[in-house]
């Protein structure tokens, strides 16, 4: 199953041709389907996450445009040109890989320049290139030092100078923060983006964490068992999940099984809730509704309210800056709706376990899906 | 941004690596070749020289059913197993006793302790077998220890057998029982378990497959031997100097290839039943484990000390006799030193070619096959192209640690003599010898540079491929100086070997190309024992000095140009 191909509006304008384009690119491992039939768009100067849990293709997906693992089938071009059956060391791409695989043997500069000195240029224009990409990923003085005296940031920096030394078309970075530390990944979250628009060069970054892709992106790929769920901006994926996985994968969300019971109503238990989705399925038929946490109502409630229900204050989870709220509606003991108060709230409100508490499920809020068995 | 100042890629850019692929694809075909001559085809002419009659025509078993109906030639496959059963048995205990000393007590100086242990690994196995002559054979020091009994015989073998096995027992001992996860000792002794208990369901069971592995690799190498039992065999026939009789002494090529055949079956049987019970070895260490620190054990401590110094003086003991031997004038009568021994040339006619012959066949094998053992490792690990290829010189490779080096040299003088072989002019020849030395001990050396490849970051060629680099480069800047320390091992390996080893090159020398063992052998067969242990003293000299090298090289090595992998 493929999702039809969506490009969204990117820095070099909606009109811009396609950067890299994919058509029906599978690969299969033995009798194990890694990447089904994907086709896809990505518009030049884009930063792109390939984002899914583990064993998803996203890898794979990445391996296969840089040629390191070649498609069975489809059709891969760069720049309007067919890479599909070129060897990598054809194709025009700077990688970063996990591990940095960083020459532990040569120095700092050595390294930046690995892909310099193979062009014949003058030695003072690779060192002045060298200086000059050292600066630009915040190591200016480290080129004489050798990776194993580097710590994991600086390594990882140094194997994004010596990626973008020959000025790729294209950047691929393969879960470069994995193997970083909170603090120091949040760090170079924001430079690794701020290099990028800089530089303005493609590129496409694997991650499993949907906050730093959301953080990150100007287009996300959601990615599961190998089909492409979902392709938009970071804003689209979040709020509006075109699947249950990606409602799911992105953000938190809590999921309640319902009966559609009219063109705009739903049955959950003894509750009825308006939605002005629901006439999309058939009466009758079950669906998931799919409910962020932030989004439900506490403040403000009157008789007026749609979707007005008693819940009970089942757990509270302190989370910081915030408290996540397990509440059990009295009309239905057995659904449980989690829901995000924040520290301000919970003081005004008094809210405490155990207690009585009246919510709002905005209507708009209630996400529908299908119901698969 | 100066990228400009930097001239980009050339159009014939992907003409060039497109070039690249075809020289690597090239490079493996070469390489296949080389092993499918080197070691494939030469078993395969022994193979079918076993079939055949002496005029070359097939003739079935023919010859295998006159073997097997002479009483005198299938009772040597008997006296070759029960020996090799019978120095196992004597060797596995002891090697495993002094590898718990080295590994699991406090006992002082351990590392020379374990250096000691390994001195006969720079001696050719003939050098025990001469020192048993002079301490029990007719002339013995030590002959009234015997009380009547001679030497000259299965006991003899045994005994020098257990001096020349010991140390390659010692090595898989010391490796298995290195390996000890110390949190299972906390729990035994915080359930109050006794100290005979823990080491009957602790230790032994961990070491239980390095124990399995050292016993096979003793029965090999007792089973195809030639040094030891020519030397101090008397008339009791095993398989190696039978071969030895059939083709050098009655020239009889067919019946020596039948031995061959007869030989090449317990080293496999053996190689096979080890791989199938390494494959159902567990992991000894899982990530958590915590690395074992012997207690002091005072008693232990000091029985263990004793045991160790009483093995490694008989050790050094007999080795010393042989070299002590060499300085004497006329054993024993007239004890006092002299050089005259070393006059190499009185005794056998080369002389000192004979050494400088081996020594250049050394440096040749050592040279050469690293060259072909790490560049062949690289091609099958680090490239991607003809994957059935790459498999193929892999299970090659592999093939020559089941071949004992009597059968692969059998199989290359029929190999190589072949009438439709171009090659036979080469017979003789130092380049034969140093070829067949390189396929006999290819397989170390070969799971030695693999195992160093496989350590470095399997992204390095990706990386370089993105970079434009062709992979040549990234070879000699990159991959080649990161495993300089294996690349050196496996040189001094392929050169100490060659050196001291005597089955492998008995049947391929010519009249110009004799070699230091094979002077060693034919001076013992000519009563000139004296000047057999000056030669054997002199190839000892000679390895222990280049090891010597080696342990220098490898640290001026890493303080000067491996200073990069400090942090």
């Amino acid at each position: 199953m493929n999702v039809p191909v969506k490009s969204a509006a990117s820095a070099a304008g909606p009109a811009a041709a396609p950067f890299l384009r994919i058509r029906g690119l599978s690969k299969r491992f033995g009798r194990f389907t890694a990447l089904q039939d994907i086709s896809l768009d990505i518009p030049p100067g884009d930063f792109v996450c390939f984002l899914g849990p583990s064993g998803c293709g996203k890898t794979t997906l990445l391996r296969a445009i840089a040629g390191l693992d070649p498609q069975d089938e489809g059709r891969i071009e760069i720049a309007g040109r067919d890479v599909s059956r070129l060897p990598p060391a054809a194709r025009d791409f700077g990688i970063v890989f996990q591990s940095y695989a960083l020459f532990p043997n040569l120095t700092v500069a050595a390294n930046v320049g690995y892909g310099l000195v193979n062009r014949r240029a003058a030695r003072a224009a690779i060192e002045a290139r060298v200086t000059e990409l050292l600066a630009l990923v915040g190591l200016p003085d480290q080129g004489g030092k050798y990776p194993a005296q580097l710590s994991g940031g600086q390594q990882q920096r140094v194997a994004l100078a010596r990626a973008l030394a020959t000025a790729p078309g294209l950047l691929l970075l393969d879960e470069p923060l994995s193997a970083l530390d909170a603090r120091v990944r949040l760090r170079l979250r924001d430079e690794i983006k701020t290099l990028q628009r800089r530089l303005g060069v493609t590129t496409i970054m694997v991650t499993h964490d949907q906050e730093e892709a959301l953080a990150m992106a100007d287009l996300i790929v959601v990615m599961n068992q190998g089909v492409i769920e979902q392709v938009g901006s970071p804003q689209e994926i979040y709020r509006k999940p075109a699947t249950a996985f990606v409602a799911d994968f992105v953000g938190t969300m809590t999921f309640l099984d319902a009966e559609v019971s009219g063109p705009m109503s739903l049955r959950v238990g003894a509750i009825d809730l308006a939605c002005p989705d629901a006439g999309r399925f058939q009466t009758g038929s079950v669906v998931r509704i799919g409910l962020r946490p932030e989004e439900i109502r506490v403040r403000n409630l009157d008789h007026l309210t749609p979707n007005r229900i008693i819940t009970k204050v089942a757990m509270l989870d302190f989370l910081g800056s915030f408290c996540r709220a397990h509440l059990k509606p009295e009309a239905a003991p057995d659904v449980t709706i989690l829901a995000d108060f924040s520290l301000n709230l919970m003081r005004d409100l008094a809210v405490m376990q155990g207690q009585r508490l009246t919510v709002g499920l905005p209507p708009e809020s209630l996400r529908l899906f299908a119901k698969s068995s | 941004m100066s990228v400009a100042s930097i001239p980009a890629p050339a159009p014939a850019a992907t003409l060039r690596v497109a070039r690249d692929a075809w020289i690597i694809r090239l490079a493996v075909v070469l390489l296949v070749a080389w092993l499918l001559l080197t070691i494939a085809l030469p078993l395969w002419a022994l193979l079918s020289k076993s079939f055949q009659n002496a005029s070359g025509q097939l003739v079935g078993l023919a010859n295998y059913v006159r073997y097997f109906s002479t009483p005198t030639l299938y009772g040597s496959v008997f006296n070759s197993v029960a020996v090799a059963l019978v120095t196992t048995v004597i060797v596995i205990p002891l090697a495993f006793a002094y590898a718990y000393a080295l590994t699991r007590s406090r006992m002082p100086c351990r590392g020379l302790f374990y250096a000691g242990a390994l001195l006969p690994l720079f001696a050719p196995s003939l050098l025990p077998a001469i020192s048993l002559i002079y301490l029990f054979g007719n002339q013995g020091l030590l002959k009234g220890l015997l009380f009547g009994g001679s030497i000259y015989g299965a006991g003899g073998i045994i005994v020098a057998q257990v001096f020349y096995c010991f140390p390659h027992a010692l090595i898989i001992a010391v490796t298995a029982l290195a390996l000890a996860d110390a949190r299972l000792y906390e729990v035994a002794a915080a359930l109050g378990t006794r100290s005979a208990r823990v080491f009957r369901t602790v230790t032994l069971p961990g070491a239980k497959f390095g124990l399995v592995n050292a016993a096979f690799v003793v029965f090999t190498l007792v089973v195809t031997d030639f040094g030891i039992p020519k030397v101090v065999g008397g008339q009791f026939n095993v398989l190696a100097t039978d071969a030895y009789k059939q083709v050098v002494g009655q020239q009889n090529f067919e019946m020596g290839a039948v031995v061959g055949m007869v030989l090449l079956l317990p080293a496999v049987l053996a190689f096979a039943i080890d791989r199938i019970v390494q494959r159902r070895q567990v992991a000894l260490l899982s990530a958590r484990a915590v690395p074992y620190e012997p207690k002091a054990g005072g008693l232990r401590d000091v029985a263990l000390t004793g045991y160790c110094l009483i093995v490694v003086a008989l050790l050094i003991g007999v080795l010393g006799t042989a070299i002590w031997a060499s300085f004497i004038s006329y054993w024993p009568y007239n004890l006092s030193l002299t050089l005259r021994n070393y006059d190499f040339g009185t005794f056998d006619q080369s002389g000192w070619m004979s050494y400088r012959n081996s020594v250049v066949l050394a440096a040749g094998a050592a040279a050469i096959g690293t060259a072909i053992v790490f560049t062949g490792a690289y091609l099958i690990e680090k490239t991607k192209v003809l994957t059935a290829g790459r498999m193929l010189a892999h299970l090659l490779a592999m093939l020559p640690m089941a071949v004992p080096g009597l059968v692969l040299g059998l199989g290359y003088v029929f190999f190589v003599n072949a009438g439709w072989n171009p090659l036979n002019v080469l017979y003789g020849t130092l380049i034969v010898l140093i070829v067949n030395c390189i396929a006999h001990f290819y397989t170390v050396a070969h799971i030695t540079a693999l195992t160093a490849l496989k350590q470095i970051d399997p992204e390095f060629e990706s990386v370089a491929a993105s970079l434009k680099v062709p992979f040549w480069r990234t070879f000699r800047r990159v991959t080649v100086p990161i495993c300089m320390p294996a690349i050196l091992d496996i040189a001094v390996y392929l050169f100490v070997n060659a050196l001291t080893t005597v089955s492998a090159v008995i049947f391929l020398y010519g009249a110009d190309t004799k070699l230091a063992a094979i002077a060693i052998v034919h001076m013992d067969e000519a009563g000139a024992t004296a000047g057999a242990a000056a030669m054997a003293s002199v190839i000892v000299a000679t390895a222990l000095a280049v090891k010597l090298m080696h342990i220098l090289l490898d640290r001026v090595l890493f303080m000067r140009l491996q200073a990069w992998r400090k942090r």
